[in-house]
C-alpha cells in the first residue's frame, strides 16, 4: 500500500539469501509494478492515440471494413487505360499474391497482376479477400481543418483572452493576497471566509444578471466580458497566493519597512521575487482555465464567429462535421485545439503540479 | 476547511487605535479593493439581482412585458420537479451522473495515488505527468475524442470488445448508455484529485506504518486504520470539490447535443443544459434565475451535510478541526 513491500526484516535473518538475490527480487518486483503502471497509463491515454491516428486517416478508411488501425490507404493499380483497381491479397497455389481486382464475380473473379499486367482468374468469393493497405499519413485533414475552422482567427482570439485575462487575474490576485497576508484589516477573517465561499458559489447564480448588465452596456458580442472581470481578483488565485505569501519570512519585509520602503515597493521588490513558484503556478492555472473555458464564451460570443475562442469554434465545427459523419476532421480539430495547452503543460508541469498541491493540501 | 487559521490573527491586544494603525488598515483595504469591488459588482449585486429576477417573468428580448409574478417560477419548477418535467428530469440526470462519477473518480484517483506512491515504481514523475495530462485538455476537445473512441462501429472500445466476442453499446447514441459514457469521459479529470491524494499520502508519517506493522497489521488493515484516517481531510476536500464540479456540469453535455435537448432521448439533459436553454434559447431569464437559485440551495445543503457529518469521519491529526 505504502511502498513497504521491501523484503522484510524477518526474511533477512531467517533465510540466508545473498544480497544479490535480494536485489534481484527487488528488481523483478519493481519491473512488475512499473510495467503494470505503464499498461494502465496506456489504457488511460488510449483515446488520445485514437485521436492522433484518426486525424491522419482519410475518411474512407475510417468506415472501411478490415481496415488497419494505423493510417493507411488501400493500395491500387492503375491500368494502361487509366482505370484504377484496388489491390487485394489473394491466396494462389504458389503463395499469397497482391493482385488488382478487375472483374469481381460471385464464384470467380479476374485479377491483374500489377507486376506483369497479365490477367489471372481466381476461384472463390472476392468479398472474403482483404485489400492491401499501405501506411500513409493523410495530412490533408490538417490543411482542411485549419482553413474551415479559421484556426488563425481562433488562435488570435483565444490568446488575446487568455493572455490579457491571465495578466489581469494574476496582478489583481497578487495585490489582494498581499493585503490578506500582511495587513491588519478590521474583519479580515470574516472577509477571508467570504472569499472561500465564493469559490463554492455556482456560477449560474451570477451569470444571468452579469449577462444582462454586459448586454445593457453593449459588451455582449465583444471579447470584453471575457477579459475585464479577471482584473477583479478571482478567489481561488487569491487563496493560493495568500497561502504562499504566509510562508515567506516577515523579517525581510520589516527590514525594508525600516528602510522606509512603501508597501507597494515591499510587494514589488521583496515579496514577488520570493513568490515566483506560486505566481507561475497561478498564471498557468488561469491560462489553462481561460483557454479551456466554454460556457462563458459561448454565452457572450454566440452569433459572432469572427470572435470565437478555440473551444467555441471547435464545438461549432464538431456540431457541423460530426453530423456529416466526418470523424477524421473532428478528431483533427480536437487535436489542434489541445496541442498548445498540452505542450505548455509538458514544459511547465513541475511548477503547475506544485500549485495544485498547495491549493489542495493547505485546505 | 481549516482556512481561518491565520498568523495575522494573533496580534497583541492594542489598547487604542493609533493613527499608524488606521493607516495600516487603510493600506490593507486598498490592496483588497480589486477583490472587494469585484465582490460587489460581479458577485453580490448579481446575486441580489438574480434572486429578484427569479420572481419575475423577465425576457431579455421583450423587456417591456417585465412584471413581478410572485412565486410562479418556483411553482412551475416545483411541478416540473414532482411530475418529471424538464427541471425534475435534468436534476435526475445530474444526480445520477454524480452518484456514478463521484465514487468512481475518487476511487480511481486514490488507487492511482497509492500506486504512484509505491517505492517499487520507477519513473514516478513521468507517470504523474501522464495521468494528470488529460485535465489540461479542453473539455470540448476531450468530449469529441471520446465521442469517436466510444463510437459503436468505428470506435476502438467497440472494436476491442467485439474482438473478444463481446457486444458493445453505442454509448453516446443510446439513451441507456450515454451517461455511463460521460462517466468514462469523467475519468480523464481525476488528475487533480490524484495529486491531492498523493500529497496527502506523502504527509502520513512512516512511523505510524512501522508501529502498525509491529502490531501485526497486514497491508489491508494498515490502509484501513492508518492511511484512510490520515488522508480523510484530503478525501473530504475531494468529495466537496467533486460535488461542486457535478453541480456545474455543462460543456460535455452541450457538445453531445448543441440543441440542448440532451439527446439521445433526453438522457443527457443535465441541469445546466436545461438552465442554458431556458435562459439563452428561450430568453426566459426569470425562470432561469429561479433554476440557478435551486441549484445554489442544493449545493449549499449538500455542503452543509458534508461539513456536519465530517466530525464523524474526518480526522485532523493536530487534534483541532
Amino acid at each position: 500500500m505504502t511502498g513497504e513491500a521491501l523484503p522484510r526484516e524477518v526474511a533477512r535473518t531467517t533465510s540466508a539469501r545473498s544480497p544479490r538475490s535480494r536485489a534481484f527480487r527487488f528488481g523483478i518486483s519493481k519491473l512488475g509494478v512499473t510495467l503494470f503502471t505503464a499498461s494502465l497509463a496506456m489504457i488511460f491515454l488510449m483515446p488520445l492515440l485514437y485521436m492522433v491516428l484518426t486525424s491522419l486517416k482519410d475518411s474512407d478508411q475510417l468506415n472501411a471494413l478490415n481496415a488497419p488501425v494505423w493510417p493507411a490507404t488501400a493500395q491500387s493499380y492503375t491500368a494502361s487505360d487509366g482505370t484504377q483497381y484496388t489491390i487485394y491479397s489473394v491466396p494462389m497455389p504458389d503463395g499469397t499474391q497482391s493482385l488488382a481486382l478487375e472483374k469481381p464475380g460471385r464464384i470467380s473473379s479476374t485479377f491483374i497482376d500489377p507486376k506483369t499486367g497479365n490477367e489471372v482468374t481466381w476461384v472463390g468469393n472476392w468479398r472474403a479477400l482483404s485489400p492491401v493497405w499501405n501506411l500513409t499519413f493523410d495530412w490533408q485533414n490538417f490543411t482542411d481543418v485549419i482553413n474551415v475552422l479559421n484556426f488563425p482567427i481562433l488562435l488570435r482570439n483565444t490568446l488575446l483572452v487568455s493572455v490579457l485575462g491571465t495578466i489581469g487575474a494574476v496582478s489583481s490576485a497578487v495585490l489582494v493576497a498581499y493585503g490578506f497576508a500582511r495587513f491588519k484589516i478590521p474583519g479580515k477573517n470574516g472577509l477571508f471566509l467570504v472569499l472561500i465561499m465564493t469559490v463554492m458559489l455556482p456560477f449560474q447564480v451570477t451569470l444571468i444578471p452579469q449577462y444582462m448588465a454586459f448586454f445593457a452596456i453593449g459588451w455582449t458580442g465583444t471579447l470584453l466580458p471575457l477579459i475585464v472581470p479577471n482584473f477583479f481578483a478571482n478567489a481561488y488565485n487569491v487563496f493560493l497566493l495568500r497561502q504562499y505569501f504566509l510562508t515567506l519570512p516577515r523579517e525581510l519585509d520589516e527590514a525594508a519597512q525600516m528602510d522606509g520602503a512603501s508597501p507597494l515597493r515591499i510587494l514589488w521588490s521583496v515579496i514577488i521575487p520570493q513568490a515566483w513558484p506560486a505566481i507561475i503556478a497561478v498564471s498557468l492555472f488561469h491560462f489553462f482555465f481561460s483557454w479551456n473555458d466554454f460556457f462563458v464564451p459561448l454565452v457572450y460570443l454566440s452569433g459572432h464567429a469572427d470572435l470565437s475562442t478555440m473551444t467555441v469554434g471547435l464545438e461549432a465545427f464538431s456540431a457541423t462535421y460530426a453530423r456529416a459523419g466526418s470523424g477524421t476532421l473532428t478528431q483533427t480539430a480536437a487535436l489542434l485545439a489541445m496541442i498548445l495547452p498540452v505542450a505548455i503543460f509538458f514544459v511547465a508541469q513541475r511548477a503547475f503540479m506544485r500549485g495544485v498541491i498547495i491549493s489542495g493540501v493547505e485546505k | 476547511m481549516a482556512i481561518t487559521e491565520d498568523r495575522m490573527a494573533v496580534h497583541p491586544p492594542v489598547p487604542r487605535s493609533t493613527s499608524l494603525e488606521r493607516r495600516e488598515n487603510l493600506t490593507g483595504l486598498m490592496f483588497l479593493s480589486p477583490w472587494l469591488i469585484g465582490l460587489v459588482v460581479f458577485t453580490a449585486l448579481p446575486m441580489i439581482a438574480s434572486f429578484v429576477l427569479s420572481f419575475t417573468n423577465f425576457n431579455l428580448l421583450h423587456p417591456a412585458t417585465f412584471k413581478f409574478i410572485g412565486l410562479d417560477n418556483y411553482s412551475r419548477m416545483w411541478s416540473e420537479l414532482i411530475n418529471g418535467g424538464a427541471a425534475g428530469a435534468s436534476l435526475g440526470v445530474t444526480v445520477r451522473y454524480g452518484l456514478m462519477a463521484i465514487p468512481l473518480t475518487i476511487g480511481l484517483a486514490l488507487g492511482l495515488a497509492l500506486l504512484l506512491n509505491q517505492k517499487l515504481l520507477a519513473g514516478k514523475p513521468v507517470f504523474r505527468t501522464l495521468f494528470f495530462m488529460p485535465v489540461l485538455i479542453p473539455l470540448v476537445a476531450s468530449t469529441i475524442v471520446w465521442q469517436g473512441f466510444l463510437n459503436g462501429s468505428t470506435g476502438w472500445l467497440a472494436q476491442i470488445l467485439n474482438a473478444f466476442g463481446l457486444p458493445s453499446p453505442d454509448w453516446f447514441n443510446d439513451p441507456a448508455w450515454a451517461v455511463p459514457g460521460l462517466v468514462l469521459l469523467g475519468t480523464w479529470g481525476i488528475g487533480n484529485m490524484m495529486l491531492i491524494f498523493l500529497a496527502g499520502l506523502q504527509g502520513v508519517p512512516t512511523e505510524l506504518y512501522e508501529a502498525a506493522k509491529i502490531d501485526g497489521a497486514g497491508p489491508l488493515a494498515r490502509f484501513r486504520n492508518v492511511t484512510l484516517p490520515m488522508i480523510s481531510p484530503v478525501l473530504f476536500y475531494n468529495v466537496l470539490i467533486s460535488i461542486i464540479g457535478v453541480s456545474q456540469y455543462f460543456t460535455q453535455a452541450y457538445v453531445l447535443d448543441p440543441g440542448a435537448n440532451g439527446n439521445p432521448g433526453g438522457s443527457t439533459l443535465f441541469y445546466n443544459l436545461d438552465l442554458y436553454k431556458e435562459g439563452w434559447s428561450y430568453n426566459n431569464m426569470g425562470y432561469a434565475s429561479a433554476l440557478a437559485w435551486l441549484m445554489l440551495a442544493i449545493v449549499a445543503v449538500a455542503a452543509l451535510i458534508l461539513f456536519r457529518t465530517s466530525a464523524r469521519w474526518v480526522f485532523y491529526a493536530g487534534g483541532e478541526r
